[in-house]
């Protein structure tokens, strides 16, 4: 039996409740914990292996031996986690924030500060600043 | 004879975020003969496992839908592991089998709202989606995507839901259900609804087996053919029973779809009490070296996947055959001799997905 006005319940019942949507931006979305917003990496404990450059699907990651740098184009990223599942040394990791948008696609790149294998006694306070300063992200390059 | 034209329907249509072209021959008002093409969304992606490694294939197999994502990934992991004879654990199975019982729910969602918008009811459109929201948002918590979930490996899942997170869901899906029979009772029960309906494009018996009919589009023919029956992921150890309908048309084919989401959500509280608790993933070495053939049952029918490895980490090739692509020669049966404004409904009731269909 097909019946009328069916919908006029839930059409008062939604008249006078809350609405369904949240009034974004005024009340900021709250990520759950698991989210897969981007790749961080945690560069002391890196050891420049490339395994994550490798296992990345879209090629994304680029890791420079030489020159002791593991950079990301956030833009690439597909957020699979792939990387952080490879990673021996699980310095990667995937945390909320998603990338957000730029007229140009960029590269992230980290500098993996050089330890001296046997410290100078000389000026060691030379040396400290150095090894802290390039840990810093340098973004939009 | 009155003479016959040919209007075409597509490839950009409102009621349709897909690309796919009919050439509808129209006698009248009446439709004669409809002539599918597809063609226009084929991204390659079957031949993409000569450039990608096995494991690396996962999040691309993923990425061949958008709905049933999650399905994907899982046909295609199960496949790699009958030719490598990995035995998943058995958590590992249960937690598969509960993120694809969200993804069946999720996916019949969209489904009911995406028909309620092709007939006209707006705000019934509406209050699907608003429900599917909360399914999409327990994705979000467990597995830290909305569309593209990322959990599935080879050997078993990366991921794992603890108690209280598979009790949080089951409570959201008790409170989902009063909802949800309310708002499916409008599909079952409303005048203009069932005026849309009841009658409209007949699929017998003999012909959808004749047309090769799968899934939901197949069981409301009265087939009663469901390839969770045939016992994959953890499904051997669940009760339920196949959803059929003798009816036949479209209003047969929303109602073997809506029950069906009260059944995936039995389905899960069932998972949920009876998950046991060991690994969640089986560690796999070496290359696969073989081939193997997977049936599946998807949202929207059986989908199959077909691999042949050849010991190196590349696979020599990867098939995927997916439910729409199944039910196109269905659709153009139930097409003939429908009212020209019946067209768009008709093309939903089989709940295409393009992107799947051409890969």
């Amino acid at each position: 039996m097909a019946q009328f006005f069916g919908f006029a319940k839930t059409v008062m019942k939604n008249l006078f409740s809350k609405p369904a949507t949240t009034s974004y931006p005024a009340a900021p979305r709250e990520y759950p914990e698991r989210t897969r917003g981007h790749v961080e990496i945690n560069i002391d404990n890196c050891i420049m292996c490339g395994m994550c450059m490798r296992s990345c699907p879209p090629g994304a990651i680029e890791v420079k031996r030489a020159e002791n740098t593991w950079s990301i184009n956030r833009f690439d990223c597909i957020q699979c986690g792939y990387c952080v599942e490879k990673c021996p040394k699980k310095c990667l990791s995937i945390v909320p924030g998603y990338q957000e948008p730029q007229p140009e696609k960029s590269v992230d790149t980290v500098v993996k500060p050089v330890v001296e294998e046997a410290p100078k006694p000389v000026a060691p306070a030379a040396t400290e600043p150095k090894a802290q300063e390039p840990a810093a992200v340098e973004e939009g390059k | 004879m009155p003479k016959r034209s040919v209007v075409p329907f597509g490839p950009q249509h409102p009621v349709l975020p897909e690309p796919i072209h009919l050439d509808l021959v129209l006698e009248d008002e009446h439709v004669v003969e409809a002539i599918p093409s597809i063609g226009y969304v084929h991204r390659g992606l079957e031949s993409l496992v000569q450039k990608k490694d096995f494991n690396e294939m996962v999040y691309v197999t993923e990425r061949i839908c958008g709905i049933c994502s999650f399905m994907h990934g899982m046909g295609y992991c199960n496949a790699v592991e009958q030719i490598m004879n990995v035995e998943v654990p058995r958590r590992a199975e249960y937690l598969r089998t509960i993120w694809a019982e969200m993804s069946r729910i999720h996916s019949h969602l969209l489904w009911l709202g995406l028909l309620a918008d092709a007939f006209g009811f707006e705000s019934l459109f509406m209050q699907s989606w608003r429900m599917r929201e909360k399914i999409l948002d327990m994705f979000e918590i467990s597995t830290g995507g909305r569309v593209i979930f990322s959990v599935n490996k080879i050997g078993g899942v990366l991921k794992d839901m603890p108690k209280e997170m598979l009790n949080q869901f089951v409570s959201i899906l008790d409170g989902m259900e009063k909802e949800l029979r309310e708002t499916t009772q409008i599909f079952m029960d409303d005048y203009t609804v069932k005026s849309r309906l009841v009658g409209v494009g007949i699929l017998t018996e003999e012909d959808a087996i004749r047309r090769g009919a799968v899934g939901p589009m197949m069981r409301a023919s009265g087939l009663a053919i469901d390839m969770r029956k045939t016992g994959y992921a953890a499904y051997d150890d669940l009760d339920f029973e196949i959803i059929t309908s003798k009816d036949c048309d479209s209003y047969a084919r929303c109602k073997v779809r809506i029950e069906e989401i009260f059944q995936s959500i039995a389905l899960i509280r069932q998972a949920v009490a009876k998950i046991p608790d060991t690994e969640i993933a089986a560690a796999v070495k070496g290359f696969p070296n073989g081939e193997a053939f997977v049936r599946f049952e998807q949202p929207r029918g059986e989908a199959y996947y077909y691999v042949r490895a050849n010991g190196t980490k590349f696979l020599d090739r990867m098939r995927v055959r997916t439910p729409t692509f199944a039910n196109l020669p269905a659709l153009t049966q139930i097409l003939q001799g429908c009212q020209f404004a019946d067209v768009p409904l008709l093309i939903l009731t089989i709940d295409p997905c393009i992107s799947c269909t051409e890969r």
